[in-house]
C-alpha cells in the first residue's frame, strides 16, 4: 500500500528540516568530548616544568642532550674561532639573521644564545622532528664534502650550523628552535623559563 | 528418509528463514568467471586470506601485548620468548603485513594493466583504493606498537607530517598526538585505531568492494564484455561459474603462497631488516634518533617524493608541499577512472602511449622505491625528483595520451582473442 501523501507537504517539509538540523547539532555537541579527549591530558600537561643544568663540566666543542617536555635539547660550548665563522659566510644559510621567530628576542643575534659561547637549542628537526647529529669538526662528511660544522639530520638529510640555522635547500623549512632558557649562576642554566625578567 | 533428502529438508528449513542457498548460489556456484582470467587474477583471493590471518594472528597478539610505553616493548619480548608458539604468531604478523602489501601492489598494478576501474566499475576500484588507505594507516599504527627506537621515530616523523599544514598544523600534530611528543598516550591510541577501529573500516570497505564486483562481475585481461553474448539461461558464455571451477585455480595459488610465505617466516623472519628491522629491537629513545632511519618497503616510494620536494614554491613551505606531493602520490589512484580516456579496456589492445607510461611509471614506482631505503645524497635526491616526475606522468598525461592513441579492436569474444 502506497503511503498517502500527506495533505500540506511544504509544513512536512519544514518538518523534517528542522528535525534533521537539531539532530544535526545535537552529533556536533555530542563530538565535542570524543574529539576533546584528544587533547594533552592535565597530566601530560603538567610534565612541562623548567629544568636545571650544571654546564661547569661542559668544555668547547662538547655536546650535551638534556631532556625537557620529553625533547631533546642541545647545550654546547662554541670555541670562539668557531664563533667567528658563523658571522663570517652566511651565503648557504636559509635565514641567517633569524628573521623568522624560532628563538626568544635575547637569542636573535649571530650565535642564537643568550650568553655568547654557550648555545642552547631544541634537538627536534624543524622538518619532522628527528633529532640531528652533531657534527662539529669542518671537515669534509658524505653528506657534505665542505662541511663547516653543525648538525645534520639523518632522517631527511637536513642541515644546520653550530648556531642551528638552517641551509638553504634542504626540507627543514626552519632554523632550529631556541628554547626559552636563562643562566641562574655562570655554571646552571634553567630551560623552560625566561628567567625572572 | 535417505539422507539426501533429511540435508535437502534442512536447507530448506534454513532458506525459509535466510537466504542460504540464495547468497552461495550469488557468490559462488553461479557467480560467471570469465574464461579467460589469468595469474593476475589470483591476488584477490590472497588478500582475503591474508586478511583473515592477520585477524587471526592480531587478536592472539593482543591477548599478551600491553599498550604503554613502559611495557609494551617487554611484553613484545615475552611474546617471543615466553609465550608458546608466540614467536610464530609474531612472526605471521609481521610478514603478514608485507605480504598485504606485496599482494595488493599486485593487485592494483593488475586493475591498472587491464584497465579494470573504467566504466561500470568505478566504484569497486575506490572501494579498493579505500581499502588501501586503511591498509597504509593499519600498517603505520601497527608498526609503532613494538615500541622499538623505529616505532617511536616512525611515529614521530609521521604525525609531525601534519604540522607542515599552513595555520592549524602544530595543533592538529599535539592534537593527534595528545601530548607535545610521541608519548604512551600517543601509543595507546594508535593501539586502539590498530586493533578496533580500523580493521573494522576494512572488513566494511572489503565487503562493499565485493559486492560492488559481484553486481557488476570481473574484467578480464582482454578487457572484453562477457556480458554482450549471453546463453538462453541469461548466463554469459564466456564464463565459468566461480565455484568450483575458478576457486579451484585459487587454492592451488593458496598453496604456493603458503610455500613462499612458510619459508619467510620460519627461515627469514625478519626478512633481512626489510620485514622487522634491526634498529627496532632497541627500546624507544625520545632523545636519540637512529643514524639511518627509514619506513618499511611498502612506503619508501612515497618517502622518496617527501624527500624529493626540497624547495618552498608559491609561498609554501618544503615541507608541506612534500607532504602534499606524498599525500597527492596516493590520492591520485581515486581519480584514475576518470583519467582514462581510452575506449578500450585492457593495455593489450591500448597504444603505443599507454605502454610506454604504464612501463614509465612501473620503473619510477621501483626505482623509488629503492630510493627511499637509501640515505639520501644530492644525485639521489635529484633521481626521486625525475622519478616523481615519472610517477605522476603516467597519471596526470593519461587525459592526453589515452585520446590521441591508436588503439586495436577488442574482439567480441574471448575465443577470437
Amino acid at each position: 500500500m502506497q503511503p498517502k501523501s500527506p495533505p500540506n507537504p511544504i509544513r512536512r517539509q519544514l518538518l523534517t528540516s528542522i528535525t534533521s538540523l537539531l539532530g544535526f547539532v545535537g552529533v556536533v555537541f555530542a563530538a565535542i568530548p570524543f574529539l576533546s579527549a584528544f587533547k594533552p591530558s592535565a597530566r601530560a600537561e603538567a610534565a612541562g616544568a623548567p629544568v636545571k643544568v650544571n654546564i661547569s663540566k661542559l668544555s668547547p666543542g662538547e655536546l650535551m642532550t638534556v631532556e625537557w617536555r620529553g625533547m631533546p635539547v642541545f647545550v654546547y660550548k662554541v670555541s670562539s674561532e668557531a664563533q667567528n665563522a658563523l658571522s663570517a659566510d652566511k651565503s648557504k644559510l636559509a635565514d641567517p639573521n633569524s628573521d623568522q621567530q624560532q628563538q626568544p628576542e635575547y637569542a636573535q643575534n649571530d650565535t642564537r644564545s643568550r650568553k655568547k659561547g654557550i648555545a642552547v637549542v631544541k634537538g627536534v628537526c624543524t622538518h619532522l622532528g628527528c633529532a640531528p647529529k652533531f657534527y662539529p669538526e669542518a671537515t669534509s662528511q658524505d653528506f657534505d664534502p665542505n662541511w663547516q660544522g653543525g648538525f645534520f639530520c639523518p632522517c631527511h638529510g637536513s642541515k644546520f650550523d653550530l648556531a642551528g640555522r638552517v641551509y638553504a635547500n634542504v626540507p627543514a623549512p626552519t632554523n632550529l628552535e631556541v628554547p626559552p632558557h636563562y643562566f641562574e649562576t655562570d655554571s646552571t642554566l634553567v630551560i623552560g623559563s625566561d628567567g625572572a625578567s | 528418509m535417505t539422507t539426501d533428502t533429511r540435508t535437502k529438508r534442512f536447507l530448506s528449513w534454513i532458506d525459509f528463514r535466510f537466504p542460504l542457498t540464495e547468497v552461495f548460489e550469488r557468490h559462488l556456484s553461479k557467480y560467471p568467471a570469465p574464461t579467460n582470467l589469468n595469474i593476475w587474477y589470483l591476488f584477490g583471493f590472497l588478500l582475503i586470506v591474508v586478511l583473515a590471518m592477520q585477524i587471526v594472528t592480531g587478536l592472539w597478539l593482543m591477548m599478551n601485548y600491553t599498550n604503554s610505553a613502559e611495557e609494551a616493548f617487554s611484553s613484545v619480548e615475552y611474546i617471543m620468548r615466553d609465550v608458546e608458539y608466540g614467536w610464530l604468531i609474531r612472526y605471521m604478523h609481521a610478514a603478514g603485513a608485507s605480504a598485504f602489501f606485496a599482494l595488493i601492489y599486485l593487485h592494483m598494478f593488475r586493475g591498472m594493466m587491464y584497465g579494470s576501474y573504467q566504466k561500470p566499475r568505478e566504484l569497486i576500484w575506490l572501494g579498493g583504493w579505500f581499502t588501501y588507505l586503511i591498509l597504509m594507516a593499519e600498517g603505520f599504527t601497527g608498526y609503532v606498537l613494538p615500541w622499538g627506537q623505529m616505532s617511536f621515530w616512525a611515529a614521530q616523523v609521521i604525525i609531525s607530517l601534519f604540522s607542515s599544514i599552513p595555520v592549524v598544523g602544530e595543533d592538529l600534530a599535539t592534537w593527534i598526538r595528545g601530548d607535545y611528543l610521541v608519548s604512551g598516550i600517543t601509543l595507546s591510541r594508535l593501539f586502539a585505531f590498530h586493533v578496533v577501529l580500523l580493521p573494522i573500516l576494512l572488513i566494511a570497505i572489503v565487503f562493499f568492494h565485493i559486492l560492488a564486483l559481484h553486481e557488476i562481475g570481473s574484467n578480464n585481461p582482454d578487457g572484453i564484455d562477457v556480458k554482450k553474448h549471453l546463453d538462453e539461461d541469461g548466463v554469459p558464455l564466456d564464463t565459468k561459474p566461480f565455484f568450483p571451477y575458478d576457486i579451484s585455480h585459487d587454492i592451488f595459488a593458496l598453496g604456493v603462497f603458503l610455500i613462499i610465505f612458510c619459508s619467510v617466516v620460519f627461515f627469514f623472519p625478519t626478512g633481512g631488516g626489510y620485514i622487522i628491522e634491526y634498529v627496532n629491537y632497541e627500546p624507544a629513545n625520545p632523545l636519540s634518533t637512529p643514524a639511518h632511519i627509514v619506513p618499511s618497503w611498502y612506503y619508501t616510494p612515497f618517502y622518496a617524493m617527501l624527500r624529493a620536494v626540497d624547495f618552498p614554491l608559491f609561498g609554501l613551505t618544503a615541507k608541506f608541499l612534500g607532504f602534499a606531493t606524498m599525500m597527492a602520490a596516493v590520492a591520485i589512484f581515486a581519480v584514475l577512472p576518470w583519467l582514462d580516456r581510452s575506449p578500450v579496456k585492457s593495455i593489450k589492445y591500448k597504444g603505443i602511449l599507454s605502454k610506454t607510461f604504464l612501463g614509465i611509471f612501473v620503473v619510477s614506482f621501483f626505482a623509488l622505491c629503492y630510493l627511499g631505503m637509501v640515505p639520501p645524497t644530492e644525485t639521489k635526491t635529484l633521481l626521486s625528483k625525475i622519478f616523481t616526475l615519472g610517477y605522476f606522468s603516467y597519471f596526470l598525461l593519461m587525459p592526453i595520451y589515452t585520446r590521441i592513441e591508436k588503439c586495436k579492436p577488442v574482439p567480441e569474444r574471448v575465443a577470437e582473442a
